[in-house]
């Protein structure tokens, strides 16, 4: 490899340096960082947020938004879980129903979460508001919905199958939450670079009317990512309340902004156009890390967030006056 | 003091790679109407914006009342007596009229707006122009006219010595435009001098006193109105040698493949119809704002067909999408490239791509991608770096050839070519020029719009003229109508 390709490589690549350097400092300041257990802990953390974030980067990609992915996770937790109460168990939501399989609790709670997404969608190709306010509007909706479905009260006492959704470790060391977090980012990133839907919809992200004129179809094109995102989201309902045994319709708060922010920091552009699979994950992983560091070195969980904070906009300052250099 | 408010003399004005000015000169006397004339591209816009601001003039001396002047921005040039009404009003329609009027200049009371003199102000403004619009209104509310009477108002307010009127009555009724005229008298009557821009010859032998005509960024004349007559001026603006920058080889003409029919859309296009054959170059010629983009628009499926029937190779065909367009296999490379064309960020790869990614299945083929983009960046002769470059990087010449490359990849029957040569330097402008007349020889059917004269007829076997969303008719190559004449009577809606 020739130096110049080389400098490309690490350009490109540049986030995962920044992931090195911080992994590197972490592992000289503290005993603990640099051990298996610590790093699956911050896959695991990070898987949910995770997977919201490998569906949300492409309604940022596609020049939108989607604001409704901590809502949808409510509304699906609370679904899956309320289909899959242990059928002993005297205080199920619907006492009256039949043992189900769990397979039915997975798919009622990921084709809810899906029309919710065909929602977004069609609102945002076809009524032409603002995507923030869309999604603002199916935010509030669907967090209200997961209220009234259970009143508010959490939904305990789920069977052990639907639990080993998220709680089963593969070769006894790996939970499948991570393991089906790794799954989201490979299809993901598939779809980005090896489906006609991934091209069009960088073409629409950067310039819609061209891409129209160019024959793509744009408002179908911006259903499917509004879907895609919410699908993801439902995944991440599900995986949660099998992962804490509960349904609970106030989980999920302010998870999309945690995705965004993986997302933005991973380098995808709220101008459209521009997101990579690879910077997204580290972009993820940047963010556990440093909560984990943190947490690690003992530092105030407000502090954390002044850090946090300083660390998404330093990303984007970075990235813009990267690409200013270039004109 | 000499016997013009404003002498501009020698003007220069430079773009990188395009000297757009070359030595004008504009000399208006105080309470007078002076009409800048020429062709679109002659340099008219790029004259005026050198003069209030917009540009900076490579060289040449501005004298204002005898004074030499430099503006740095419109502001400046608006304090210093001279106003400009351009095409494309700015108003803020979320505002009422009167904030729009005193907008940035707004009247203090102690420490608070003084809305009640705003409002006087406008009340007393309007009563002077004999204009009766709301001063309350929201500016958002107005039509397009009222809103142009407003600005003008606007201008007005700052008493100019000189101010100019760019394209004014291209919105206007007969009636809106005759309330402008009174306006004009009223100001030229103050002492005013008015520049006044427009391709309405008729207009501008009713308003007009002087005439300064300019072609290809230079000066090539000034009259007085009672002493021409609009064949001499027309004669003025074209008159010039068609260059052999047009490679046209006769090519043969084969059998109609496309054809459209009482095609309608809005107001902008009304019962267009014509046909293109194998192996043809249709031209389209008219006047900025003819309705020819909006014509092609129509025909890809970006705009509504209100009406009218579209044929390929003698089949009625439905298009109402661009993808549907594509299917039949039509391919438009729009005018706007920025807007419409590229994908600024993306890469050249990516949007050559783009109309055809049906053609590489899935998995996408990205080795095949890369192939189909190395052969047009070298057949375009395209300059870059990388097909990797993102496309924003190239300059306008070579965009446009990665944009023709898109469509011929997709191996169009019709290729419409909307101002293909657009702000794109000579040597890519002539490379283009070939390209499309060996496209034609190839059998493929071309309808080529272009605002520059010369240019449409030097590359086309036919041209259809359109005037105000209308026909307003048809010259064959050959043919004794044929000339520059008869062809600019035509665009400005005159049988000839």
């Amino acid at each position: 490899m020739n130096t110049k390709s080389m400098k490309k490589v690490l350009g490109q690549n540049s986030i995962w340096l920044v992931l090195l350097a911080m992994c590197l400092a972490l592992t000289l300041s503290t005993k603990t960082f640099l051990t298996a257990q610590n790093f699956m802990n911050i896959l695991t953390t990070e898987s949910i947020i995770g997977i919201i974030a490998v569906g949300v980067m492409w309604c940022i990609l596609s020049k939108g938004i989607d604001l409704s992915p901590g809502s949808v996770v409510a509304l699906t937790s609370c679904i899956s879980a309320s289909l899959a109460q242990q059928f002993v168990y005297a205080g199920r939501l619907f006492p009256n129903l039949p043992d189900l399989p769990v397979i039915v609790a997975v798919l009622a709670a990921l084709a809810v979460g899906t029309l919710i997404g065909l929602i977004n969608g069609a609102l945002i190709a076809y009524t032409k508001i603002p995507a923030f306010i869309a999604t603002l509007g199916t935010q509030l909706i669907a967090r209200a919905l997961a209220q009234l479905y259970t009143n508010a009260y959490p939904i305990p006492e789920l069977k052990p199958e639907f639990k080993n959704i998220a709680q089963y470790n593969l070769f006894g060391v790996i939970p499948m939450v991570v393991v089906i977090f790794v799954i989201f980012a490979i299809v993901s990133g598939y779809m980005l670079t090896q489906t006609r839907f991934g091209s069009s919809i960088y073409a629409i992200g950067g310039n819609d009317q061209a891409a129209r004129v160019a024959g793509i179809n744009v408002e179908k094109n911006l259903i499917k990512v509004y879907t895609w995102c919410a699908f993801c989201a439902a995944t991440g309902g599900i995986l949660l309340a099998a992962r804490s045994g509960a349904g609970n319709s106030s989980v999920g708060l302010n998870y999309e902004l945690d995705a965004i922010a993986a997302a933005t920091v991973g380098g995808t552009s709220h101008t459209g156009g521009v997101c990579r699979i690879s910077g997204v994950i580290a972009g993820i992983l940047i963010l556990g890390v440093l909560k984990n560091g943190m947490m690690l070195l003992k530092i105030s969980p407000y502090l954390q967030q002044v850090f946090k904070g300083m660390i998404i906009i330093a990303a984007v300052v970075f990235d813009m006056r990267k690409n200013a250099k270039k004109n | 003091m000499s016997e013009y408010v404003l002498e501009m003399d020698n003007i220069v004005k430079e773009f990188p790679g395009v000297r757009a000015l070359k030595g004008v000169q504009l000399h208006v006397r105080p309470g007078t109407v002076h009409a800048l004339m020429g062709e679109n591209g002659a340099g008219k816009s790029t004259l005026m914006k050198c003069l209030i601001g917009i540009y900076h003039r490579t060289a040449g001396s501005i004298k204002l009342k005898g004074q030499e002047v430099d503006f740095q921005s419109p502001n400046e040039a608006l304090h210093h007596g001279i106003s400009m009404i351009h095409q494309e009003l700015s108003p803020v329609p979320e505002r009422t009229v009167s904030q729009n009027v005193w907008l940035g200049r707004e009247p203090y009371k102690n420490c608070h707006l003084d809305h009640r003199k705003m409002r006087q102000d406008t009340v007393s403004l309007f009563q002077e122009m004999d204009l009766h619009i709301d001063p309350d209104e929201k500016m958002g509310n107005l039509t397009v006219a009222q809103m142009q009477m407003v600005e003008i108002c606007k201008a007005v307010s700052y008493h100019p010595d000189v101010m100019v009127l760019d394209e004014p009555t291209s919105s206007l009724t007969e009636g809106e435009v005759t309330h402008l005229f009174d306006i004009i008298r009223k100001l030229k009557s103050q002492g005013c001098a008015l520049i006044y821009i427009s391709h309405k010859m008729d207009e501008i032998f009713q308003i007009c006193d002087e005439m300064t005509t300019l072609r290809d960024g230079e000066y090539v004349g000034h009259d007085f109105a009672a002493e021409t007559n609009v064949d001499a001026l027309i004669t003025r603006m074209v008159g010039r040698e068609v260059s052999n920058m047009f490679p046209k080889t006769e090519c043969e003409i084969g059998e109609t493949v496309f054809r459209i029919e009482g095609l309608t859309s809005g107001k902008q296009v009304k019962n267009v119809s014509f046909e293109v054959r194998k192996g043809e170059i249709l031209g389209l010629a008219g006047l900025v704002g003819a309705g020819r983009t909006e014509t092609v628009e129509t025909v890809f499926g970006i705009r509504r067909r209100d009406a009218g029937k579209i044929f390929k190779d003698g089949q009625e065909i439905e298009i109402k999408t661009p993808e549907d367009a594509i299917r039949n296999r039509l391919a438009l490379l729009t005018e706007d490239r920025r807007g419409n064309g590229i994908v600024g960020i993306r890469s050249i790869t990516e949007n050559t791509v783009l109309a055809h990614l049906k053609a590489y299945g899935f998995p996408l083929n990205h080795k095949k991608m890369r192939e189909d983009t190395e052969h047009y960046v070298a057949a375009m002769n395209t300059k870059t770096p990388s097909i990797e470059q993102p496309i924003m990087y190239l300059s306008g010449g070579n965009q446009q050839k990665v944009l023709i490359g898109r469509w011929l990849l997709t191996d169009p029957d019709v290729l419409i070519v909307d101002e293909p040569t657009r702000g794109i330097d000579v040597g890519a402008k002539s490379e283009i020029h070939s390209l499309i007349t060996r496209l034609a020889g190839e059998g493929k059917a071309i309808i080529m719009i272009s605002s520059e004269l010369p240019e449409v007829m030097g590359m086309s076997d036919r041209i259809i003229a359109m005037y105000e969303g209308a026909v307003s008719g048809e010259v064959v190559r050959g043919a004794p109508e044929w000339n520059s004449e008869y062809i600019m009577a035509l665009c400005h809606g005159q049988n000839g």
